[in-house]
């Protein structure tokens, strides 16, 4: 393939400041969240997170070489190997704490599911841009996307984790609905959902069903997540405007914060950085999913808007409900905070998502 | 923008919902903004005071483990409270000082307490470090005593798993350990966290998750020293289930008794249903002693010892059966008609296969013998014609239908199969066909026939309860007062077909083994009642005895035979069948036999 000089002159200088800012801002905090525990693996985890930001660049830059319209035609291939890959998770996938969420292979462990957000965008992208003659989906318009959502989204809870398979449903319902759905469809989707619920509910095995008791209703289990909840929430308040300062917030060097390196780091900033902090942080995130939306818009064919748009959708549902369950507006579900929370799959995945993003910014004056 | 492909309308469109969702993506962001504004400006204050008062811990209250009893209810295995000995980095003063005092107060290694409070961070001071678990009560009256001048130590109570009769049927009940990283990272123990002990073999580690119980917990408010102020919440833990062996500790213990300074295994059934009524396996090893953690060099030592203490010989223990294996012999030679009862077979000592003559254990061999006289006389000669008349492969057939050469599928797990060769098999380990030679040895159990001291205790169940193979359980029952989640139920998996008079021939046979004058079998009788059985011999290394005959003084152990005993009583009415395996304890007949009949004694309850 050619390589575009034009390319280079639009390459999104802004997106990739963003992120830059964003990593530097998060491998700080992650420093701070891992310095009581630094003698117990605490250095290890700063490291590897420093570690997967600079992979996560380079598959960010891997995935700008290609023109992305060359996934639209791939699509189908990769939502298989991906569904494969999820099955032999459950075959031959590591188990830690209770779920099979980790593939090991020549040494590589990564979570399927995570990468499994971007192909599920990629598919459902090349089938609307596909069918973009619909101005309103009524229900038997859907059954082909749906089919597509439902098989990765059982694989996932089967896990279990249920995290990313709210995720999914969660970019794929953002997606359908971007597409505009007639509204007596979307009453008796929403019907079904409630109907069906039951029997999901008992199909699911003992603890699985904890789980989802606990998301409900955090109450019932004071000692486990409420207990959570609560020092979140004093980490966080008691940061006021200016934050007790870098390594001297209480709450997160006396370890009183839970998973303070992962589900919950941004506790961590709210604390030591204060209101000046959490809120800077915020405006950063809103300014990046901006951003995408703008790419979104500037792109110059459906399957770009759509893929633009399902890719801001992860980071926008993951920061909110991350962050809503840190300010303890929502119970404690592991879903973490992209790019801010430690864990490798996480941060290559959504990083490769902003690679696609840059691939379709940087296209956008381009003809086929 | 868009320069192609799409529709213009299309494009509006898309913009306008585009443009819809970033004012409702902006409108999120801002209220969470808002909600953060409140959270750390306006209650602000609040939520500062709370973290400079926050000493909220939480604190894990261990549960009582089950406890685990013999069948009539006896107690074997308890928690017992114990005191623990702690130190509060924070609160210690002087280090040395401090050591100093330690050291004269109780015999530990000041070392070790030093090196633990180096590696235990500033952060964490205020935590209480685990330094000596379970003191003795000497120890803790002088501590008690000085515990004033001594701040930073404390003293602790908990449980702690106790074994009270040592080594009664420890192979069995197992023992605890630490629940170490693969454990925990398996799901396997939801009920434990890093730092418990959990059951790691045997009872203990198979029922593990009933006996654990679950931990309960408590909200703890604690001031800056990590001193104690109030309980906030409880959580009760759940005490754990309590567990009824099918063992019974009486004869057990006189099981083990007889096993002392002794290698081998001894295995006591109920013939009707497979309840294990004892299970001992010698030398054993102490469950208590793995409590406090068991120091490395001594583990290696008990893992590489040429003793294996940790090995349950009664399940795990491959041996030949040397001419217990005669039952299975009588077995096939009757229902495939290579033995009639009335046949008078020669034993003139000898029996000769091509150039290689084969020995029967008597010498100057039995004279004419019938096939009640072969089993009770235990003649070689007999059998290795009759094993001839099969060939290998109808005797392993008859012998897999025994329940040999494959788990009995007892509830611990942890077996050995045992092996009952074919010439198919040996084609293919060895690469070479089959010799005659060794269908002969086979036909004694010797050759490459090995089994189980289980095994064969199970085999003679069958002959006697009407050819039934049962699964061997070694569980009663697990509950508590409000829950009742297992009884015991038999559980069939296997019979023999074979003719029932066949079974009758045999059954008189053993009888006869053990009751007959000439009988080899003659020390495990008892007047009043009709014990069966078998006697073994199995020789261990058969070339060795060749250069070294049995006269020569010099005659290490290791090359004395295995001696076996399997029997069954009463035969009319079985209520208990057994099989005592001696390794290198010599003849069958001496070694074995007197304790298969002091072990029927004492459970039929006969004094004498």
């Amino acid at each position: 393939m050619m390589f575009d000089r034009r390319l280079l002159q639009n390459f999104d200088w802004i997106l990739l400041l963003i992120l830059i800012l964003i990593g530097a801002i998060s491998t700080i905090n992650l420093y701070s969240a891992t310095f009581p525990i630094r003698d117990a693996g605490g250095s290890q985890i700063f490291f590897k997170h420093i570690y997967w930001f600079l992979i996560g660049f380079a598959f960010l830059l891997l995935m700008t070489t290609f023109d992305y319209h060359f996934l639209e035609r791939l699509a189908y291939p990769i939502y298989f190997f991906s569904i494969g890959l999820l099955v032999l998770v459950l075959a031959l996938g590591e188990i830690y704490s209770g779920s099979q969420r980790w593939l090991s292979i020549w040494g590589i462990t990564f979570q399927p599911s995570e990468f499994f957000k971007i192909t599920l965008i990629i598919v459902l992208a090349a089938y609307f841009a596909d069918h973009g003659e619909y101005t309103e989906y009524r229900l038997r318009d859907l059954w082909r996307p749906f089919l597509l959502i439902i098989v990765p989204f059982l694989l996932i809870v089967k896990q279990p984790d249920l995290g990313t398979a709210l995720i999914l449903i969660f970019i794929s319902f953002s997606i359908i609905l971007f597409m505009k759905v007639n509204w007596k469809s979307l009453l008796i989707l929403i019907m079904i959902s409630l109907l069906s619920a039951p029997f999901i509910w008992f199909s699911l095995k003992d603890y699985q069903q904890k789980r989802i008791l606990s998301f409900m209703s955090p109450g019932s289990d004071p000692l486990g997540s409420g207990y959570h909840i609560i020092q979140s929430k004093i980490a966080i308040g008691s940061g006021l405007l200016w934050g007790k300062g870098f390594l001297k917030g209480t709450q997160t060097q006396l370890h009183f914060l839970p998973e303070q390196h992962s589900d919950f780091a941004f506790s961590v900033i709210a604390e030591e950085w204060g209101f000046a902090g959490s809120t800077f942080l915020l405006i950063l995130y809103l300014l990046l999913i901006l951003w995408g939306i703008n790419i979104a818009k500037n792109s110059k064919d459906m399957f770009g808007t759509i893929l633009a748009l399902g890719i801001v959708s992860i980071v926008f549902w993951q920061l909110v409900i991350n962050v809503s369950m840190a300010i303890g507006l929502l119970p404690v579900v592991g879903i973490p905070l992209v790019f801010f929370s430690s864990g490798g799959s996480s941060i290559i995945s959504t990083m490769a998502g902003m690679g696609l993003l840059m691939n379709i910014s940087m296209r956008r004056f381009m003809f086929q | 923008m868009r320069t192609s492909g799409l529709d213009p309308v299309l494009v509006e469109i898309l913009n306008r919902r585009l443009r819809i969702v970033s004012i409702l993506i902006f409108v999120i962001i801002s209220a969470l903004i808002i909600r953060l504004w409140f959270l750390q400006i306006v209650n602000g204050p609040l939520y500062r005071t709370q973290s400079e008062n926050n000493r909220i811990h939480l604190q894990k209250i261990t549960p009582f483990r089950g406890m685990i009893t013999d069948r009539k209810g006896e107690l074997l295995v308890d928690n017992r409270p114990s005191f623990d000995l702690y130190i509060i980095p924070e609160d210690i003063q002087d280090r040395n000082q401090f050591l100093a005092g330690l050291k004269f107060l109780i015999d530990i290694d000041t070392e070790q307490v030093s090196d633990k409070l180096d590696k235990t961070s500033n952060l964490y001071s205020f935590r209480s470090i685990l330094i000596k678990k379970d003191i003795t009560r000497d120890e803790l009256a002088v501590i008690e005593t000085h515990l004033f001048n001594m701040p930073g130590l404390s003293v602790q109570p908990s449980l702690q798993r106790s074994y009270l009769f040592g080594n009664l049927a420890s192979h069995v009940i197992g023992y605890l350990g630490e629940i170490n990283e693969n454990e925990l990272k398996s799901g396997k123990y939801p009920n434990n966290d890093a730092g418990d002990l959990i059951g790691k073999s045997g009872v203990e580690g198979k029922w593990h998750n009933y006996l654990n119980g679950i931990a309960g917990g408590k909200q703890v408010e604690v001031d800056a020293a990590g001193r104690k102020l109030q309980d906030l919440s409880i959580k009760p833990p759940v005490p754990g289930m309590n567990i009824i062996l099918t063992i019974d500790k009486d004869l057990q213990s006189l099981a083990e008794e007889n096993l002392k300074d002794k290698k081998g295994a001894i295995v006591a059934l109920n013939p009707n249903n497979g309840e294990i009524l004892a299970m001992a396996s010698s030398p054993a090893i102490d469950p208590n002693m793995f409590i406090g953690g068991i120091h490395k060099t001594e583990w290696e030592k008990m893992i590489s010892s040429s003793d294996s203490p940790l090995q349950n010989r009664a399940i795990s223990g491959q041996y030949p059966p040397g001419s217990s294996f005669k039952i299975v012999m009588a077995l096939a030679g009757l229902e495939e008609g290579a033995i009639d009862p009335d046949e008078l077979i020669t034993c003139p000592g000898t029996y000769t296969l091509g150039n290689h003559a084969y020995q029967c254990w008597k010498e100057g061999g039995h004279g004419n013998v019938n096939f009640q006289r072969a089993i009770t006389e235990s003649c070689d000669i007999y059998f290795y014609k009759i094993g001839i008349r099969l060939g290998i492969d109808k005797i392993a057939h008859y012998a897999k239908m025994c329940g040999l050469g494959q788990k009995t599928g007892f509830e611990l797990g942890n077996e050995a199969e045992g092996l009952i060769p074919t010439s198919e098999w040996k084609l293919k380990r060895f690469g070479v066909p089959w010799q005659l030679g060794e269908t002969v040895s086979s036909s004694i159990g010797q050759s490459y026939v090995l089994t189980t001291p289980l095994q064969m205790a199970r085999l003679i169940s069958a002959v006697f309860n009407g050819g039934k193979l049962y699964q061997p359980k070694i569980v009663m029952y697990i509950g508590n007062e409000s829950d009742d989640v297992y009884r015991f139920e038999p559980t069939l998996i296997g019979e023999l077909s074979v003719r029932r008079e066949n079974l009758e021939l045999l059954k008189k046979a053993l009888i006869s083994v053990v009751n007959d004058p000439q009988g080899t079998g003659g020390r495990a009788k008892i007047q009043g009642i009709k014990v069966a059985g078998k006697t073994g011999t199995a020789q261990v290394v058969a070339l060795e005895k060749i250069k070294n005959p049995r006269s020569d003084d010099e005659v290490s152990d290791a090359f004395e035979d295995h001696a076996w005993f399997v029997a069954i009583a009463p035969a009319e009415n079985p209520q208990i069948a057994l099989a005592v395996l001696i390794e290198h304890g010599g003849h069958g007949s001496g070694a074995a036999a007197p304790i298969a009949r002091d072990l029927i004694k004492k459970y039929l309850n006969i004094d004498q």
